[in-house]
């Protein structure tokens, strides 16, 4: 029985990087076809440049916990963390504050050994994922093919991306 | 103790979802029909995630120990 998983990739957030990738190279490994689709800010985390600059922001983001690194956490952290389970959404416009929790998190996330964009794109690929770049937001955004990583397919549209994944018994998508 | 001698053991400690698998994945692949890989996690989820990795990929999952904050899993590759 042959299945295809599709996922659409809009966000280019560093926090809604994560899921299609992990989904999908573990899709791969378990023998399904995957293709992951890239489409506006999505294209990101493609991008030779900005997929090593994707950020997570508190702002309209309540549910996102300050995170300390294991490394960092100490009296006063905890301190912090039970009386802040959040950061409160106004302080989320301090400038540098986007980068501050960015690094925060990019530091827990390693200490907690959990791979990094970069690596989860390396794994897509090596387990045979299709990474598929939207033609019309990379012209939207002036991105070219060689701004983007290696081993890409070529860009497609939306037809082409239907017409790959409904070739087959049981196709599934997932928009993120 | 397992009493199971593996032919190649994948130490994924320190590691987390979906890493554990993808490993294995790629560890399976060197391997001849037949043979055992031993899987040393610390991934909690792992626990989970392993044994419906061979499920889905038709593997089979010989046996689990559990020795402190270890999971040790033996699979003999399809």
């Amino acid at each position: 029985m042959s299945e295809k998983l599709a996922i659409i990739v809009t966000k280019g957030t560093l926090d809604m990087a994560y899921p299609p990738l992990i989904l999908a190279s573990t899709a791969a490994s378990l023998g399904v076809e995957t293709a992951i689709f890239f489409t506006f800010y999505g294209l990101n985390i493609i991008h030779k440049q900005k997929m090593h600059q994707l950020k997570i922001t508190p702002i309209g983001n309540p549910a996102m916990p300050i995170t300390f690194p294991p490394s960092m956490q100490n009296s006063i952290t905890d301190v912090i963390s039970s009386v802040l389970p959040g950061l409160p959404q106004i302080m989320g416009i301090i400038p540098g504050m986007t980068d501050l929790m960015t690094y925060m998190m990019k530091k827990t996330i390693k200490e907690h050994g959990v791979a990094d964009i970069p690596e989860l794109l390396e794994a897509c690929k090596e387990a045979d994922v299709k990474l598929i770049p939207c033609q019309m937001t990379m012209e939207l955004f002036g991105y070219k093919y060689e701004d983007l990583i290696d081993g890409l397919e070529p860009p497609a549209g939306a037809a082409t991306f239907f017409n790959y994944v409904l070739d087959s018994e049981k196709p599934m998508i997932v928009f993120v | 103790m397992a009493t199971i001698t593996p032919d190649k053991t994948l130490d994924a400690s320190g590691l987390n979802c979906p890493l554990p698998v993808l490993k294995t994945k790629k560890a399976l692949e060197e391997l001849q029909s037949g043979q055992v890989l031993e899987i040393i996690t610390t991934d909690p989820g792992a626990k989970a995630d392993i044994p419906a990795f061979c499920n889905r990929t038709g593997h089979q999952l010989l046996e689990v120990v559990e020795e402190g904050n270890k999971i040790i899993f033996y699979v003999r590759k399809k």
